[in-house]
């Protein structure tokens, strides 16, 4: 985890305005000397809304037990410092808070709502499928709801059974008018975050649960910002690449160290944002290595692996050395005593890096698959 | 209740009962209700409820039960020795507040707002133009010019009286029924024309259908077909009026079938709860499509769900302008003054069909159609009064009628011939920049109609 969190100096963008519009002043590296403090992805959350709220007078922060801090803390000491006015708690009801934040966005403020698990975002959909979505284009730009921001966490726990495990991201990846941000780390957490409050369009921000206090990285305390729509190659390799998003790039990093050790060299690429999705970073490497897993924890059937890999196929067909793979959750609602047979682990995923050196077991893989 | 005191029948609860007089308040009662063989020496009932009622009855004084109140969030609550379930309706249906009879005619004693002679008659005049466009883009559609339509019919009081009651700083948050409320803000019949063409004078830029309209200008919330979806939109932008101490509130507008959606019962309760300014205006007209409201709902009507969420409501005969105008006025300045949302249920009629892909009298008869046009039509019945006033005549009636109809005939031959958008806004908008993607789809797009130009429309702009 460490290792993949650590390593690599990442693009980020410096706030101009606390409007989106102007944000790419400069860019800087995570490498330079500035104030870094180790935090957990919570936390990490909870600085970056600190800083939207203090930064946007317009900004306001609600949902289901924010007030207190929300069951997770994300929202910790937002109440108290920022007035029960912007920081609130709702009524138990993801429609209702999904369109109430619709409304307050679409009159200029900076909505950040959030949903206490992405399991229960499905009462809200049509409020983001066919509102949020659909308000800058139906109106001509005359509206629009840019400024509205949805948290909810997502992803297996390791005993979070159906309804406190799910991984919703593909539904909303169908849905011109939106975006889908996953972050992987503590540090990514932060700046994507902000990026997403201030970008002018609305956003879905998954935060992967299971790493919210497992995950700890040096985070810059400073305001910062990551683009959106921009992977990110996180580790170089020549054999095989690797995509993925969100907590599943701890697991594939394991798979990465494994066939290192069978002398294979991965590529493993941060997609962050899945809607609108950066191809080109995704194609490039694939055109170098030749190969493509791609990994998620939502059920392989219909996933945004599908995606991918139907695009990468159209892309870079004869530079393919195997078919693109996917080792993805099963196609069951999520077991609970099962998830360790549910889950796509290294073990899976080492499978296919291995069929690298032997490629027999590709086909085998695959089909059993 | 037999069943609950069977269940609840150890010897200990009974006494316990008896002694507190805490179930049963007199001994008629009981004699009436117990019964008499009753088991002795049975065990505790493992039943939940008898358990609870065993815990209450211990806690309690040995006072006098029905003076006794029990602190609970949100206010003392007393008890009441009586099992006695509040009605699924009171006997009397909620009145329905009118100021104007069915001729026309002031009631006596009526209470309403007093309306100048100026909004009177812009009132009047705002109100026929509404009907002569909606006759007119009627039978544009029937004529296959345009490709759908819907009209308001029936509901000329709802539409005008609400938006002169209101500030034009308002926001409105509509269904598709309401597209008075913009011509009375000013919205021209060009306007209204150029969205139902999707003409490249259209602010929707000719991606929604027909009715659909919108306008930042006039704070005019663009319309989506779903329905309900407003209504939670209508109470953020509420909340943030309050946030900002704007002298304004947000009013969203619905129908009865909108009433059973989720974000109707989300938006109420919301409003109330965030205590925003927003008024809520049910245009209850019978009919959803095709479903009565007796198919809708079991309650009296709309106006009844308010309380159930904390919201003051009140209902109002729809078809009369001058009480609209009186309980929107009313209305608005509670919730704007006081931070609150109110409900209003206006009873009318759908005169029309649900829209041009409807004929509604597959499922109710023309009788009943023209008994409200004619009985209790809105337009007429304002006219009475505002002639009473010695406002408005015969000649200015038939100016009126001739002008409107000649600026329709117009806006519609002028809508027609403009061109349509611009091949690229089918890109734009989607997002505040277009995306890779879209930028890629586009050129393929215009690729394929280089190749195939006799297959695509010939009068959208490249």
């Amino acid at each position: 985890m460490a290792s993949l969190l650590g390593r690599f100096c990442r693009k980020m963008v410096v706030p101009g305005s606390a409007h989106g519009g102007a944000r790419l002043v400069s860019t800087t590296t995570s490498c330079e000397s500035e104030t870094v403090k180790s935090l957990n992805l919570y936390s990490a959350i909870n600085q970056a809304l600190h800083i939207a709220l203090e930064t946007d007078p317009r900004s306001y922060v609600f949902g289901e037990d924010v007030g207190f801090g929300g069951v997770f803390r994300c929202t910790t000491g937002l109440a108290e410092r920022f007035g029960k006015n912007r920081v609130f708690n709702t009524p138990l009801c993801e429609q209702g808070i999904v369109g109430f934040g619709i409304g307050l966005a679409a009159m200029g403020n900076r909505a950040v709502v959030e949903i206490q698990f992405a399991d229960y975002i499905y009462p809200a959909f049509d409020q983001i499928v066919n509102e949020a979505a659909k308000f800058r284009y139906r109106s001509g730009n005359q509206f629009n709801c840019g400024g509205l921001t949805i948290r909810a966490p997502y992803g297996a726990v390791g005993h979070g059974g159906h309804y406190h495990s799910q991984s919703p991201e593909a539904f909303f990846c169908h849905v011109p008018g939106i975006k889908v941000v996953i972050p992987r780390s503590p540090r990514e957490a932060k700046g994507l975050l902000l990026s997403s409050i201030r970008d002018p369009n609305p956003v879905v921000f998954f935060e992967p649960k299971w790493l919210y206090r497992q995950a700890v990285e040096e985070v810059p305390e400073h305001d910062y910002m990551i683009p959106l729509s921009e992977a990110e190659v996180i580790r170089e390799g020549n054999d095989i690449t690797l995509v993925g998003w969100g907590a599943q790039l701890t697991v594939m990093e394991q798979a990465c160290l494994d066939a290192e050790k069978e002398g294979i060299s991965c590529e493993l690429i941060d997609l962050k944002t899945l809607l609108p999705w950066d191809k080109e970073t995704v194609e490039a490497s694939v055109k170098k290595t030749g190969r493509l897993l791609i990994s998620h924890e939502a059920p392989v059937t219909g996933g945004f692996g599908a995606e991918i890999s139907a695009t990468i196929l159209e892309r870079c067909f004869l530079k393919l050395e195997a078919p693109v793979s996917r080792v993805c959750g099963l196609d069951t609602p999520f077991p609970l005593v099962f998830e360790p047979f549910y889950m796509p682990t290294k073990n899976k995923a080492s499978f296919f890096c291995s069929s690298v050196s032997s490629p027999s077991k590709t086909h085998t893989f695959s089909c059993r698959h | 209740m037999a069943h609950l005191l069977k269940s609840s029948s150890s010897k200990s609860t009974l006494l316990n009962i008896f002694r507190h007089n805490l179930i049963f308040g007199s001994p008629n009662h009981a004699s009436r209700h117990l019964p008499h063989n009753l088991p002795h020496n049975t065990r505790i009932s493992p039943n939940p409820i008898t358990r609870l009622c065993n815990t209450m009855v211990d806690t309690l004084s040995h006072e006098d039960t029905n003076r006794q109140v029990m602190d609970f969030p949100g206010g003392k609550v007393s008890f009441t020795p009586e099992i006695q379930f509040i009605p699924e309706s009171n006997e009397d249906r909620v009145p329905c507040y009118r100021v104007l009879d069915d001729n026309g005619q002031q009631l006596t004693n009526s209470q309403f707002v007093p309306v100048s002679e100026e909004i009177a008659v812009k009132m009047y005049s705002d109100m026929v133009t509404l009907q002569i466009m909606d006759n007119i883009f009627y039978e544009a559609q029937r004529q296959g010019r345009l490709s759908f339509y819907a009209t308001a019919f029936g509901e000329e009081a709802i539409n005008i009286a609400s938006a002169a009651a209101l500030s034009p700083h308002d926001v409105i948050f509509p269904q598709y029924r309401e597209p008075g409320v913009l011509l009375w803000r000013g919205f021209t019949l060009q306007e209204f024309a150029n969205q139902c063409f999707g003409n490249k004078a259209d602010y929707g830029k000719g991606r929604q259908m027909p009715v659909h309209y919108g306008s930042n200008k006039l704070n005019y919330f663009t319309v989506s077909a779903t329905i309900a979806t407003q209504l939670p939109n209508a109470v953020g932008a509420a909340y943030s009026l309050k946030m900002d101490g704007k002298d304004a509130c947000a009013v969203t507008f619905f129908g009865d079938g909108g009433s059973s959606e989720g974000d109707f019962h989300a938006a109420l309760n919301f409003a109330a709860v965030m205590e925003a300014p927003v008024l809520f205006i049910c245009r209850n007209n019978g009919w959803a499509i095709s479903t009565p409201t007796s198919d809708q709902f079991r309650s009296d009507g709309v106006v009844v769900k308010g309380r159930a969420y904390g919201i003051r409501s009140i209902r109002v005969d729809g078809n009369d302008a001058l009480a609209m105008y009186s309980a929107v006025h009313e209305a608005r300045e509670m919730a704007v003054r006081e931070h609150r949302p109110i409900l209003i249920e206006a009873l009318t009629y759908r005169v029309g069909h649900h829209s041009t892909s409807d004929d509604s009298t597959r499922y109710r008869s023309a009788d009943e159609i023209e008994w409200w046009n004619k009985a209790r039509n809105p337009l007429s019945r304002f006219r009475t009064w505002v002639e009473s006033n010695s406002w408005w005549s015969d000649e200015a009636e038939s100016d009126l009628r001739s002008r409107i109809k000649k600026e329709m005939l117009e806006a519609i031959r002028v809508a027609e011939k403009t061109e349509k958008p611009n091949l690229n806004h089918m890109f734009s908008d989607v997002y505040d920049v277009p995306p890779l993607n879209l930028r890629e789809q586009e050129l393929l797009v215009r690729k394929t109609i280089k190749s195939h130009p006799q297959d695509y429309p010939s009068d959208v702009p490249l």
